[in-house]
């Protein structure tokens, strides 16, 4: 069972980012074998559809479950359509995010968040503009 | 000749400023703010033929496709996702730029079209007016602005742009020969004049200011201008009159006063570019 977290770090002791498409790295964890390696989130870069290229990313690694803050419709659909189950949780370490779904102490989620959530408005990109 | 009136900050007066313009001078109005057309309310054109704009968007063939997922690797937009168990699309993110197309190896994509706004074409006497609409909840306004923008009537066409310095905007300067950019004397007008100033440069276009909602006692637009060596065309006083008149949908030149303002910065604007 291979398990991606959105995290602000490269390891195991980084915070979680509550943000699924602009987070800065997805760490894969086996629940069998421990930690396997981070990879840089490509949708944090892209334009547009951050959470659609983080969710390729996601099943293009053959995960099985995502523990992440929130998630917008378009990454949440394609998601559970490829019956990759999402975790909800709060900005805590990674390590202890991971033990929690261990415990059994994470919930599911099924409430979608708002589209765009994860852009900084202050970055530059104003909401008119165009792509 | 095709004038762009632009602004950068939003709500400063272009629309105020193109449509009075366009009655004063007889010029032909081109509405290129498809993301919410206003123009058509203060000149209330007639006869309106309307056409639809549509865009190419990919169709997967279920019984030929792979799922090798290069398609998908190469679509810049993230339009394009493969999953296990077939090619999802985001209509929406697609730009119909054909690239998956090219990289399917196994004939499982061909294009339809979708219809993704529309262009309205009125006159009001002998004054051409145009605008293009983007349907609501679409994201690209640009195929809207090129479709709407190609095969302009002769003449000068005025072309009220979007506000900002977006795709939108950069879009619709690539059809004009000059700027007038619409500013008011605020921190927020001058800061986005700078940025228009900037962009309409990179376009190497004669620009020139007109200042809305003029207040004699703030000169900070006046002195950029000077120093930036631009010419201010004219100003429009911030006036109580001014509002009340646009607010209930008329046009301000119906004012005698502002009449001869505007055809006083029609002078001008006559000057400034060649007109012919």
């Amino acid at each position: 069972m291979k398990v991606a977290i959105s995290s602000t770090g490269r390891d195991l002791n980084s915070m979680l980012d509550t943000r699924f498409g602009r987070c800065n790295y997805f760490i894969i964890y086996d629940v069998e074998k421990g930690f396997v390696k981070a990879m840089e989130n490509r949708g944090q870069i892209s334009g547009g559809g951050a959470g659609i290229a983080a969710a390729q990313q996601i099943m293009d690694e053959d995960i099985d479950m995502v523990i992440t803050g929130s998630m917008g419709p378009n990454a949440f659909n394609l998601l559970r359509n490829s019956d990759i189950k999402v975790y909800q949780c709060k900005n805590i370490q990674v390590e202890k995010a991971i033990q929690m779904l261990k415990d059994g102490g994470l919930e599911e989620l099924t409430q979608v968040g708002p589209a765009h959530a994860g852009i900084g408005m202050g970055s530059g990109k104003g909401f008119r503009g165009g792509r | 000749m095709n004038i762009a009136i632009l602004s950068g900050k939003g709500g400063t007066g272009k629309t105020t400023v193109s449509t009075n313009l366009s009655l004063v001078t007889g010029s032909n109005y081109i509405d290129c703010d498809v993301e919410e057309p206003n123009g058509f309310i203060f000149l209330k054109p007639s006869q309106i033929a309307s056409r639809e704009v549509k865009m190419d968007y990919p169709l997967v063939d279920t019984n030929l496709c792979a799922l090798c997922g290069a398609c998908a690797k190469v679509c810049q937009f993230n339009a394009l996702v493969r999953t296990k168990k077939k090619i999802t699309l985001f209509e929406k993110l697609c730009h119909g730029c054909r690239a998956c197309g090219l990289m399917c190896n196994h004939g499982a994509l061909t294009f339809g079209k979708r219809v993704v706004g529309r262009i309205e074409e009125g006159t009001l006497w002998d004054i051409v007016c145009k605008r293009g609409i983007l349907n609501v909840g679409e994201l690209m306004a640009v195929p809207v602005i090129k479709e709407l923008l190609t095969n302009l009537p002769e003449g000068v066409n005025l072309l009220d742009c979007s506000p900002g310095t977006s795709c939108n905007v950069v879009c619709s300067l690539q059809y004009a020969d000059s700027a007038v950019l619409v500013t008011e004397p605020s921190l927020f007008g001058l800061h986005d004049l700078k940025m228009a100033v900037q962009l309409v440069r990179c376009f190497n276009l004669p620009l020139s200011v007109i200042i809305n909602k003029y207040n004699p006692e703030d000169d900070r637009i006046e002195r950029y201008c000077q120093q930036e060596n631009i010419r201010v065309l004219g100003v429009i006083p911030y006036d109580r009159e001014v509002v009340r008149v646009y607010s209930s949908g008329k046009m301000v030149v119906q004012l005698p006063e502002y009449r001869e303002r505007f055809e006083k910065i029609a002078k001008n604007l006559r000057e400034v570019f060649p007109w012919n």
